[in-house]
């Protein structure tokens, strides 16, 4: 479903333990499921794995090896994590850049000018194909189907942040904090209240039930 | 026009604390205990009595769909799946519920949990909502802290416990079996039904899977009474519903407001109207990418609420509303979402699996007129071929925008067929079409 499209010519490390960090997170996410249930931990241990590459690589991916030693820990076939490994989008079975930019192109967000943001994108990383790296390591740009935030299209996903509202110099004043390893706030960009429309809530106006945050 | 007093989800644009103490300012968990104490058989009566039709797009009664857990444990435990993989294209009011009111979705798990007999509840959100499941999960560790749920939920006796699961990418597991799958570890292919989850679901155990809202939504009509949440909306379309309103409009927003609105009213009142005025407007995705296009006519009088829209021959879907005006090129929107269904097909069926390729490769062609006229009722063949020959609704949600784009927008596909054919002559086939 998910298999890159492009020529891979990465290298693998040749072992991966779970460091102390992820060590302490693995008996609580597996004590979510019954015993004996544990495979069901297999996606939020892929999650662990690929945070813990980014911490000590800079890059979100999840080497082969990283699955087999999850294979190992929760009694599965290594196929079987392989084979989720490459179903779920979110996986990065090769390095990825240190900023991986994630654009929706989906109708919604197509047709509130994400061809655009993509063409800005194009530009200022000098990459040119989905799923490559620019030259300097620091984006890689993949597609990505409806993230969910079609109020605040068009969406550009940067690691685990939305940052909605985009438009052509919206997106280059991102690029540029990134490229300074400044990464704004997320959400709108065009500084509106999240889901609301711009210029404020016309609805939840008359209610006074809450202390504000 | 909804008032605010009737409104659900009062905190929709997290103006206000997310978490417990101004949840319970917003009256959540305000007598859940009472609740609990009337009993499932009360609660399941009250859910059906009040109208309520899932939220996920389907609109199966959400009540009913309670009762079909079994009434005594034959040993097996019971789960509450939780639907929180939103990403039907247009949708995003499941993500507003998750980061801005949290506690509605926990209160209702316990609720809807306790009414199905199940002491667990497994909250399955979608990968990509990476900062709205901190939110959750922040509101899941108060509630146990505060005794709201653990092993004597709101003192009632009752153990319940509330877990967050991320998914990582795959539409396809928005599908409840494909979900329950993804759950145990598996990739997200659907499975066959019979047997349904409410007899063999998670982990082989009875299990009920309903969408974000539903259960946001629980707690409140039952605090309030399923006769105030049927008085709103319309006969079998009863309620509030959160509407998402995306596109061509001058304020994309989502809103809440009563089931049954008119589109119109709908997208002038809350999305400052369609860009460029009303006679600006081509046509409306009034439910979500799998429902059917409406043209600016039907857009014109439409109620927005289940039978409605059905009758329209569209749908409600998740009530994500995809506005687009005369300037869109209506064909590649279509074609657009053809692609989306092509990389999110699972690829356990072969229709769906090979439909949506070539859906998507034929409907490319027609975004450039390269096609003969004939092909459209190839196309359209097509589509009904996949429609209904698989295992999940996939194939089906594939098969309707095209069918949508066929009936309404002939014409200009045509138009661009004879353009093409002026510009450059008549298309000179690649490959046979079957093969295409």
């Amino acid at each position: 479903m998910s298999a890159p499209e492009t020529a891979d010519t990465h290298a693998e490390p040749d072992s991966f333990v779970f460091d102390e960090q992820s060590e302490a997170l693995i008996p609580k996410i597996i004590a979510k499921y019954p015993a004996g249930r544990q495979a069901s931990a297999v996606l939020p241990l892929l999650d662990l794995a690929q945070r813990q590459m980014k911490r000590a690589t800079g890059s979100a991916w999840v080497p082969r090896v990283a699955m087999d030693t999850i294979a190992a820990r929760l009694g599965m076939a290594p196929i079987r994590v392989y084979e989720v490994a490459t179903f779920y989008l979110m996986f990065n079975t090769r390095p990825v850049g240190k900023w991986h930019l994630q654009l929706c192109t989906t109708t919604p967000c197509w047709l509130r000018g994400s061809d655009e943001v993509v063409a800005t994108c194009r530009r200022i990383t000098g990459i040119k194909g989905w799923g490559e790296t620019s030259e300097d390591g620091q984006f890689t740009m993949t597609e990505v189907e409806c993230v969910g935030a079609c109020v605040n299209a068009p969406i550009l996903q940067v690691n685990d942040d939305f940052y909605e509202d985009m438009d052509a110099a919206k997106t280059e004043a991102l690029l540029e904090a990134l490229k300074r390893n400044e990464p704004p706030k997320p959400g709108s960009m065009a500084g509106r209240q999240t889901s609301a429309p711009e210029g404020g809530p016309t609805t939840l106006t008359t209610l006074h039930l809450a202390p504000e945050s | 026009m909804l008032s605010d007093k009737d409104r659900i989800f009062t905190n929709l644009y997290g103006i206000h604390d997310p978490f417990l103490a101004g949840a319970r300012a917003r009256g959540d968990w305000d007598g859940t205990a009472a609740i609990l104490a009337r009993g499932r058989e009360a609660i399941v009566e009250e859910m059906k009595a009040s109208g309520l039709r899932g939220r996920g797009g389907a609109g199966f009664p959400t009540g009913l769909k309670w009762s079909f857990m079994p009434k005594e444990s034959d040993g097996r435990p019971c789960y509450l799946a939780v639907n929180a993989d939103e990403s039907e294209p247009g949708t995003c009011k499941d993500r507003d519920i998750i980061r801005h009111d949290p506690h509605k979705l926990v209160e209702g798990c316990l609720v809807a949990g306790f009414a199905m007999g199940a002491h667990a509840a497994y909250i399955y959100i979608r990968g990509e909502f990476y900062n709205e499941a901190l939110n959750l999960q922040r509101a899941i560790d108060e509630a146990y802290e505060a005794g709201l749920i653990g092993p004597d939920a709101c003192g009632s006796g009752w153990a319940f416990d509330v877990f967050l699961h991320r998914g990582a990418g795959a539409y396809i597991c928005g599908e409840e079996t494909a979900l329950l799958e993804s759950l145990e570890g598996k990739k997200g292919m659907p499975r066959l039904k019979p047997p349904f989850p409410a007899a063999v679901g998670l982990y082989g155990c009875p299990t009920t899977v309903n969408n974000v809202e539903s259960i946001a939504v629980a707690p409140t009509i039952l605090r309030r009474g399923a006769a105030w949440f049927s008085a709103l909306g319309r006969p079998k379309n009863s309620g509030t519903k959160l509407f998402c309103i995306s596109g061509h409009v001058n304020k994309p927003c989502n809103v809440e407001e009563e089931l049954g609105i008119p589109l119109r009213e709908l997208i002038d009142t809350y999305a400052g109207g369609v860009r460029g005025g009303w006679d600006n407007l081509l046509a409306v995705i009034p439910g979500g990418a799998s429902v059917p296009v409406i043209p600016k006519s039907i857009c014109d009088t439409v109620l927005m609420d289940f039978d409605s829209l059905r009758e329209v021959r569209s749908g409600l879907g998740t009530a994500a509303v995809i506005v687009m005006d005369k300037s869109t090129d209506i064909i590649k929107a279509i074609a657009r979402l053809s692609q989306f269904y092509k990389h999110e097909s699972c690829g356990q069926c072969t229709p769906c699996r090979e439909g949506t390729g070539w859906m998507m490769r034929v409907m490319n062609r027609m975004v450039e007129g390269r096609a003969e006229p004939e092909e459209i009722d190839t196309l359209d063949q097509v589509t009904r071929q996949v429609e209904g020959h698989t295992i999940c609704a996939l194939g089906d949600a594939a098969a309707w925008p095209i069918q949508g784009l066929i009936r309404h927008f002939r014409p200009v596909m045509e138009e661009r067929i004879a353009a093409y054919k002026a510009r450059r002559g008549a298309p000179k086939p690649t490959m046979p079409m079957a093969a295409e």
